[in-house]
């Protein structure tokens, strides 16, 4: 058996070389909260593990562009208790909060979380719904994705040999702005959705929603950005019809299956109360009402 | 390469151990450091048996390597009584019987001292989130909550 090394590179470009080296053996380590589960169960062999938490770019929180940058391996519980960040972006910080426990969130970070790419990962269709961009460095440069063609199935990503994520944008926004992700457990807390939905939106003066964006976990092999669910609130007030409108489209957009958590019929129809729910949430959110 | 040598600080006192990379942390206190008030229950992270403080934040030690360790600052269960005297959560989980296996007790001690830190005052449903990443299959929870709201009482000296 071959010895795993541990690297903690202080740049970003020490941490390239390591991974351009290891020829797709090696692992970037974050909190470990994934990873450290898959070794010990044999699902992961690592020759290398690049711990990125020593890399400045990777574990910092900033404006930018008038929205906030934070760096992919940001511990949850540094997010949840980072005030400008959680008043801009409330439905992010949402999810973020029900990833495990406070003990778990010492650790994991929203890096992790988009790319273990489980479908059910709580904090991917609160970023997707906000439009957030993840900036990728490799051994070809750099390059700007939104964070729903990251993940290309259970456990598979869209990221190329040597390459990783280092940081997330979550992007400037209009006024009377506000998001929300509600996800569905059989538990209050440390459990994994069933259901996950991410709604985010922007009113105008008159309470007519201009912009939004719903996204889904846990109801296909990925998560969802569902366009035709954000058609039936844009143009409309985001009452009654509307609301309704949205389920049934959220519903309409589901291919989950059946497992131990929940079964293919209602994971079809909770999709859709969730999103009708965090929709409703967001409306308070953007109307100052919450 | 060997193992790797790692020099941190546990419960004030500076330490130095040697551990292979796979080693978790709760491993290298258990193993190397011969402290083994830290417990491991599920070692995936789930039970929080394992919980310490990392540079002051409250992690589970099965999710953290040994290596990672260097450099760092945790506070386990065997730093919390002052020589004899018990802290007040300590005595108050006497008090109100909050343990029988006492296998998730360090666990549950370390993480409660954590939410007093943070919340001097919580609410009984404040302690129940606060302690939902550590489980307990004996109490029920109830006397742990109870004995967590007395302490924190009387830490606030109401």
């Amino acid at each position: 058996m071959i010895e795993m090394r541990y690297e903690a590179p202080r740049t970003l470009k020490a941490a390239l070389a390591l991974l351009a080296a290891a020829n797709g053996r090696a692992k970037v380590f974050a909190g470990g909260t994934d990873l450290l589960i898959q070794m010990r169960s044999g699902r992961v062999e690592p020759e290398l593990l690049v711990d990125v938490k020593g890399i400045p770019e990777m574990r910092s929180i900033a404006e930018d562009k008038g929205g906030f940058r934070f760096g992919a391996a940001v511990t949850g519980m540094e997010l949840v208790e980072h005030e400008g960040l959680a008043g801009m972006w409330p439905g992010v910080i949402d999810a973020v909060k029900l990833i495990g426990s406070i003990q778990v969130k010492g650790r994991a970070s929203v890096g992790g979380n988009v790319c273990n790419a489980s479908p059910a990962a709580d904090s991917v269709p609160a970023l997707v719904a906000a439009r957030a961009v993840a900036r990728i460095i490799g051994p070809n440069g750099k390059r700007e994705v939104p964070v729903e063609e990251i993940s290309a199935g259970p456990g598979r990503t869209s990221l190329g040999h040597g390459e990783m994520v280092v940081s997330f944008l979550l992007p400037r926004r209009p006024k009377r702005s506000a998001d929300a992700y509600l996800r569905f457990t059989p538990r209050t807390e440390m459990d994994i959705a069933v259901v996950g939905a991410g709604v985010n939106l922007t009113l105008n003066a008159k309470g007519v929603c201009t912009r939004a964006r719903v996204s889904l976990g846990a109801v296909a092999e990925r998560v969802l950005l569902v366009p035709e669910a954000a058609a039936e609130l844009i143009g409309r007030r985001v009452e009654a019809q509307a609301l309704e409108r949205l389920a049934a489209a959220a519903s309409a957009a589901c291919r989950p299956i059946d497992d131990k958590r929940g079964t293919k019929e209602f994971r079809i129809k909770v999709a859709g109360v969730m999103a009708r729910r965090a929709a409703e949430i967001a409306v308070k959110r953007a109307k100052g009402e919450v | 390469m060997g193992k790797h040598r790692v020099m941190a600080t546990v419960n004030g006192d500076a330490v130095e151990f040697l551990c292979e990379t796979g080693q978790t942390l709760l491993e290298a206190l258990r193993d190397e450091l011969q402290l083994s008030g830290t417990k491991e229950g599920c070692g995936t992270g789930d039970c929080g048996a394992c919980s310490v403080m990392l540079d002051g934040r409250l992690v589970c030690s099965c999710l953290v390597l040994g290596v990672e360790a260097q450099g760092k600052t945790i506070h386990t269960i065997e730093g919390m009584a002052k020589g004899e005297q018990l802290h007040p959560l300590q005595r108050k989980f006497l008090e109100h019987a909050a343990l029988q296996c006492g296998i998730c007790t360090p666990g549950m001690l370390i993480s409660a001292r954590a939410l007093l830190e943070r919340n001097p005052d919580p609410t009984e449903e404040q302690v129940r989130y606060g302690l939902a990443g550590n489980l307990c299959r004996c109490t029920g929870y109830h006397k742990i909550v109870e004995a967590v709201l007395d302490a924190a009482r009387e830490m606030r000296g109401a």
